[in-house]
C-alpha cells in the first residue's frame, strides 16, 4: 500500500485537519484509496459535520417512537399491529444540473431508505422550490423535476399524495428538490441495517455498478455553485455525479427485498445511497460492531477498469446490501432470481480485531478476492460515526435589524385588494395530477388540500380502520426574518394542516435546507432554526423522528432564504368516510374558527407573508407562536373533522386552514372550488385580508349555533364571517370578485406562467 | 366463487388493486407470474396496471412476448373472460388480442385525475350489468392512453358495437373519446381507466363497481 500524494486529500474534499484526524486513527499514513473513502464518508453530507452538535437539542423521544434519527428511517407504532416509517431528503444539488434524473433518483433513494426498514413504501410527497418563472431556466427545471417524479414515481408504483411548489428568486439558482416517504409493515417485522454474525455474508443486490454518481455527496451535495449563474455555469463539470435511476431495476428489488423480509432470509437490510458501497458496508459493520471484508472483484461491474475507489464510491442507483446467513444463500439467489434482480456475495463478516488495549474495532477490508491484497484497511466506524463535528462560528446577518425595521405591516394599502388577491391564488394541479396519487386504493384525501389523508392498509399488512394523514410545510419568508419563530410557526402549520383531515400529529422529520455553513450567519440560522423547531415540537409534544441536512445551497456567494421544511405524520383513529373538503354548500355558515388577532404587538402582522412578498418587501416581523391558544384550537378542529371521519354525521360541511396568502386566499380557494360564493362583513382592518399565522380555520356549518356551542365549550372562539350563497366573493369594502374569474385565475396560474414564451 | 387469475408481470403495480377489488366483490384473486403457461385453474383472467417489464421500448412492446400471453391468447379464443386495465390494455392491444393501440396522450404529460364515462355498449364481458348511456365517474393514471387506430377498423368498431366505453370529456386526444373497446365476441376487454380504483365512497367513487361485478357476474369456463 503506497500513501497518498501530499494534496490528494484536497482534491477530495478534506481540510488539512481532516487529513491528520485520518492519520491519528490509522496510526500511520492512509493510502489513496482509504483517503478516497474518508473522503466520501466525511463529506458534509454523509457525516452531517456542521450540523451534528445542534441536532442534539431535538427532542425526539415518545412512547409510540419506535426507531427514532440515525436508522435509515424513523417509525412509529400506528396501532393496530402496523408500524409506520417515514423518511425525508433532499436532492436539491443533481437537480439543479440535471432536473428530470436528480429528481428521479431522489424519488428512488428514499423509497430504499423505507423499504430497508422492512416498509412497504405507500406514500411520496415532493416539496418544491424553484426561481421565479418569468426566468426561462426556471420552467426548464420544474418541467424536468416533475417530469422526473412523475416518471419514476409512477413506474415504480408508489403514490405521489402531495408536496409544495414555491417559487421566489432565492432559489433562482439552486432549486429544492425534498422528497418525503412513508411507508408500513406489521410492526414485529422491523428490520435494522446492523450487520451482525460473524460468518455471514453480505450481498450486493440490484443494479450493476457504474462510475455514475461518484462524489455525488463530496462534489455535489457538499458544496455550492460558484458562478454568478449557480448551476449552469457548471453544467458540464458536475453533471458526470449526478446518477441515473432506472424504475424498473427499483420496482423488481423492492418486491423482492420485500420477499426476503417476508420469508426471514435476511439479518440486516441497507440500501446504497450516497457514498454507495463504503457507506452502506462501513455502516452496517460498524453497528454490528463486527468486521467487514470486501471483495472488490465479485462486484458486478458496467463498465471495464474501474478503480477500486471508483467501485468502492459509486452512486449507481438500484442497490441493496443484505447481511444473510451462509445458509440462506441458496434460497436467496433463487428469489432473486425470480425477480431477475441481481444478487452476489461481495462480503464476509468477520471478527472484530483488537486494539491495543483489547478494546473490538470492526475493520472494513477492501480486497481483491476474499483472501487476496488487501486494498484498504479501517475501522468502520471511524468512517461510519467518526467524522470531526464542528461547532462553526454563527452571527446574525448584520442588516437583520434592518430589515425587521422595515415591516409592510404600517404601509399605507394601495393598489387594488382584488388584484392582489388574485395575484395569490395558485392551483398546483399541472404538477400533481402528472403523478399517480392513487395506487393501493388508500388516498381518501389526495394532492391539493392542506394535508394528505390515507387508508392504512397495504399489501401484506394486518387490517386497520385507520389512517394516516401527511403534510409538508415551510415558510422561507418567516424563517428569513426570523429563524427560530418561523421555523416553530412552521411547525404549527403542518399540525393545523393535519387537523383539517382529522388526524392528530405523531411526529416530525425534518429536512434543513441551507445555505454555506461556513457563513457564520448561515450557521446562526441554522442553530436558530434547530432551536425553534425543538421549542414547538415540545410545546406541541411532538418527537423528531429523523431528518436530513443539505447545506451550501448557494451560488455565487449568495446563500438561499433559510427553509427548512417540516414534514409531518399524523393518524386517525378510524377512517370510514372522507373529511369534508374546502367545498361549503348554498346557505351554510361559514366562520373564522380560532383566535382572530396574532399574539404580540400586531393583530394582523404582515412580515413575511406572501402579499408583502410580492410586493417586493421582504422586511418586517414574524408572528409570536403562542402554544396554549393554538393547541386547543388545533385539538378542537382534529376532533371535529375526526369523528366525521369515523362515519358520525355532523353539520360541519368545509374545512380549510388559513395559511399563505391568509384569510382572503383561504376564502377564495374554497370559493373557486364549490362554485359558491359567500359575503363576508368589513373586516377590521386590511392586514386581516392577508395576515398570515397558524391557528386559524375557515369552517362551514349547516347548524351554526350548535357548532358554535360546541366550540364555546372548548374554549375556542368563533368569528361569523358570512353566509355562504351567490356568485361572488365580497369581502367588506375590499374585495368583490366573481367566483368564475377566481376559478379560472386560480386554475390557469401555473399552467400561463409555464407557457410564456420569453 | 368465481377465481380470478392477475397476471403479473416483472413492473407491474396494479395487481394487488385489482385483487383487492374483485376480492371485495366476492371472487377469489390469485396472481399469475407472467411465466405460467396454465390457466385452466381460472374463471377469468385480468392483466392488471402498471409497468410492463419497464415498458421499454413502448407499454405492452415487450409484455406481449412474455410466455403467459400465449395461454392469455388460448384462454380468450376458447371465450374466457379477459379485461386488460391501463397497461392491460396496452399489452392486449399490443398482443393483437384487441384493436388498434395506446399512444402518448395530446398533452404529452402524464395524467391522473377523475374522468366521467359514458356506458356505449353493454354487449361485453365489463359493462353487461350496466345501462346503455349510464355515466360512471372513474380515473384515468397514464401516459400513453390515447386511442388510435385506422378508419377502417374505426368504422368496425362502431358497426360491431366494440366501443364498450367513451370519455364524457376527452382528456388525452383519444380517437372517438374512446377509452375501452372489446373483441367481437365481447369476451376480451380493454380500457384505460381504472375501475378498481372506483370501488367505494371513501375513495371518492363507487361506479366502478358495476363493471367488475359484470366481470365476475357469468362465469365463462376456458375448458
Amino acid at each position: 500500500m503506497s500513501s497518498a500524494p501530499e494534496s490528494l486529500h484536497r482534491a477530495l474534499g478534506l481540510t488539512d485537519s481532516e487529513f491528520d484526524d485520518i492519520r491519528e486513527v490509522l496510526g500511520r499514513e492512509p493510502n489513496p484509496l482509504e483517503l478516497a473513502l474518508y473522503g466520501v464518508m466525511w463529506s458534509e453530507h454523509c457525516s452531517y459535520k456542521s450540523s451534528r452538535i445542534h441536532l442534539r437539542r431535538l427532542p425526539t423521544e415518545a412512547p409510540h417512537v419506535l426507531v427514532g434519527p440515525g436508522e435509515n428511517a424513523g417509525v412509529i407504532d400506528a396501532g393496530d399491529g402496523i408500524a409506520v416509517a417515514i423518511r425525508i431528503e433532499s436532492h436539491n444539488h443533481p437537480s439543479a444540473i440535471e432536473p428530470y434524473q436528480g429528481a428521479a433518483t431522489g424519488v428512488g433513494g428514499i423509497l430504499r431508505d423505507v423499504f430497508t426498514m422492512g416498509a412497504r413504501p405507500l406514500a411520496v410527497m415532493d416539496p418544491l422550490f424553484f426561481g421565479e418563472l418569468t426566468d426561462a431556466r426556471q420552467r426548464w427545471l420544474v418541467e424536468g423535476v416533475v417530469s422526473g417524479i412523475s416518471g419514476y414515481g409512477n413506474s415504480v408504483g408508489v403514490p405521489t399524495i402531495g408536496g409544495e411548489l414555491t417559487f421566489d428568486a432565492c432559489y433562482a439558482s439552486n432549486p429544492l428538490v425534498n422528497v418525503l416517504c412513508a411507508g408500513a409493515l406489521p410492526t414485529e417485522r422491523l428490520v435494522l441495517g446492523v450487520a451482525s454474525g460473524v460468518g455471514n455474508l453480505a450481498v450486493l443486490l440490484g443494479s450493476s455498478t457504474g462510475r455514475d454518481g461518484i462524489g455525488g455527496v463530496s462534489v455535489l451535495a457538499s458544496a455550492g455553485f460558484a458562478g454568478d449563474d449557480g448551476a449552469a455555469s457548471l453544467d458540464d463539470a458536475k453533471r458526470p455525479s449526478v446518477q441515473v435511476g432506472d424504475p424498473y431495476e427499483e420496482k423488481r428489488l423492492i418486491e423482492a427485498c420485500l420477499e426476503l423480509l417476508d420469508r426471514g432470509l435476511v439479518v440486516g437490510i441497507q440500501d446504497l445511497g450516497g457514498a454507495g458501497l463504503v457507506c452502506a458496508t462501513s455502516e452496517t459493520a460498524a453497528r454490528g460492531g463486527v468486521g467487514m471484508d470486501v471483495d472488490i472483484t465479485a462486484v458486478p461491474l458496467r463498465e471495464a477498469g474501474m478503480q477500486p475507489y471508483e467501485i468502492m464510491t459509486s452512486e449507481s442507483q438500484e442497490r441493496m446490501l443484505a447481511i444473510i446467513a451462509p445458509e440462506s444463500w441458496p434460497a436467496v439467489a433463487q428469489l432473486c432470481a425470480k425477480w431477475e434482480v441481481r444478487a452476489n456475495v461481495v462480503g464476509h463478516v468477520v471478527e472484530p480485531d483488537l486494539d491495543s488495549d483489547g478494546n473490538p474495532v470492526g475493520m472494513l477490508r477492501v480486497r481483491r478476492g476474499f483472501d487476496g491484497e488487501v486494498l484498504a484497511e479501517v475501522p468502520a466506524a471511524s468512517l461510519a460515526d467518526e467524522a470531526p463535528l464542528y461547532d462553526r462560528p454563527r452571527r446574525p446577518p448584520d442588516d437583520l435589524d434592518e430589515i425587521r425595521a422595515d415591516d409592510p405591516t404600517d404601509d399605507e394599502p394601495i393598489g387594488s385588494p382584488n388584484d392582489d388577491l388574485l395575484r395569490l391564488l395558485i392551483d398546483p394541479a399541472w404538477v400533481y395530477r402528472q403523478f399517480d396519487s392513487q395506487l393501493f386504493l388508500n388516498t381518501v384525501v389526495g394532492p391539493g388540500r392542506d394535508a394528505a389523508l390515507l387508508r392504512l392498509a397495504g399489501p401484506g399488512l394486518p387490517f386497520s380502520e385507520r389512517g394516516f394523514a401527511l403534510s409538508t410545510d415551510s415558510n422561507p419568508r418567516w424563517c428569513a426574518l426570523d429563524p427560530r419563530a418561523g421555523t416553530a410557526l412552521t411547525v404549527a402549520e403542518s399540525v393545523a394542516n393535519l387537523a383539517c383531515v382529522g388526524a392528530t400529529a405523531k411526529a416530525v422529520v425534518n429536512c434543513l435546507n441551507f445555505g454555506n455553513p461556513e457563513h457564520p450567519e448561515v450557521m446562526w440560522q441554522l442553530s436558530e432554526a434547530i432551536d425553534g423547531m425543538a421549542e414547538a415540537c415540545r410545546g406541541l409534544d411532538l418527537p423528531v423522528i429523523g431528518g436530513n441536512v443539505s447545506l451550501y445551497n448557494e451560488s455565487g456567494g449568495k446563500d438561499i432564504d433559510p427553509t427548512p421544511v417540516v414534514g409531518l405524520l399524523g393518524v386517525v383513529e378510524s377512517l370510514v368516510a372522507p373529511p369534508p373538503g374546502w367545498a361549503w354548500h348554498d346557505g351554510d355558515t361559514v366562520m373564522l374558527v380560532g383566535t382572530r388577532h396574532a399574539a404580540g404587538d400586531q393583530p394582523f402582522p404582515l412580515g413575511g407573508t406572501k402579499w408583502a412578498t410580492q410586493r417586493g418587501r421582504r422586511g418586517g416581523h414574524v408572528p409570536v407562536f403562542e402554544p396554549k391558544s393554538f393547541r386547543t384550537t388545533a385539538g378542537f378542529v382534529a376532533r371535529e373533522i375526526s369523528t366525521i371521519c369515523a362515519g358520525a354525521t355532523s353539520d360541519v360541511t368545509a374545512v380549510h386552514d388559513v395559511g399563505g396568502g391568509g384569510l382572503a386566499t383561504a376564502l377564495a380557494e374554497m370559493a373557486a372550488t364549490t362554485g359558491v360564493g359567500v359575503e363576508v362583513g368589513e373586516l377590521q382592518a386590511h392586514g386581516e385580508l392577508f395576515a398570515e399565522f397558524p391557528g386559524r380555520f375557515v369552517m362551514a356549518t349547516s347548524d351554526p349555533e350548535s357548532f358554535m356551542s360546541r366550540a364555546a365549550q372548548a374554549g375556542v372562539p368563533v368569528v361569523l364571517l358570512g353566509i355562504a350563497g351567490g356568485l361572488s366573493l365580497r369581502i367588506g369594502s375590499s374585495i368583490d370578485l366573481s367566483v368564475d374569474d377566481i376559478a379560472v385565475r386560480r386554475r390557469d396560474a401555473l399552467s400561463e406562467a409555464l407557457a410564456s414564451l420569453d | 366463487m368465481t377465481r380470478i387469475g392477475v397476471v403479473v408481470f416483472p413492473g407491474s403495480n396494479c395487481e394487488y388493486d385489482a385483487a383487492a377489488a374483485v376480492s371485495q366483490l366476492g371472487a377469489t384473486a390469485e396472481f399469475v407470474w407472467h411465466s405460467a403457461t396454465d390457466l385452466s385453474d381460472f374463471d377469468g383472467i385480468i392483466l392488471p396496471g402498471g409497468f410492463a417489464h419497464g415498458d421499454y421500448l413502448r407499454p405492452g412492446a415487450l409484455a406481449r412476448f412474455s410466455p403467459v400471453m400465449e395461454v392469455v391468447a388460448r384462454f380468450a379464443e376458447q371465450g374466457g373472460a379477459v379485461l386488460g386495465i391501463c397497461n392491460g390494455f396496452q399489452v392486449l392491444t399490443e398482443a393483437g388480442l384487441l384493436p388498434g393501440a395506446l399512444q402518448k396522450n395530446r398533452g404529452l404529460t402524464f395524467l391522473c385525475q377523475p374522468t366521467t364515462l359514458i356506458v356505449e355498449s353493454t354487449k361485453s364481458v365489463l359493462t353487461r350489468l350496466a345501462t346503455r348511456g349510464q355515466e360512471l365517474r372513474i380515473p384515468i393514471n397514464h401516459f400513453s392512453g390515447a386511442y388510435t387506430c385506422d378508419d377502417a377498423t374505426y368504422a368496425a368498431l362502431e358497426a360491431n358495437d366494440q366501443i364498450v366505453l367513451r370519455y364524457k370529456e376527452n382528456p388525452n386526444g383519444s380517437r372517438g373519446d374512446i377509452a375501452g373497446v372489446a373483441n367481437m365476441a365481447g369476451n376480451v376487454v380493454g380500457l384505460m381507466p381504472h375501475p378498481e380504483r372506483a370501488m367505494s365512497t371513501l375513495l371518492g367513487s363507487a361506479d366502478g363497481r358495476v363493471l367488475l361485478e359484470s366481470f365476475l357476474s357469468v362465469p365463462v369456463s376456458a375448458g
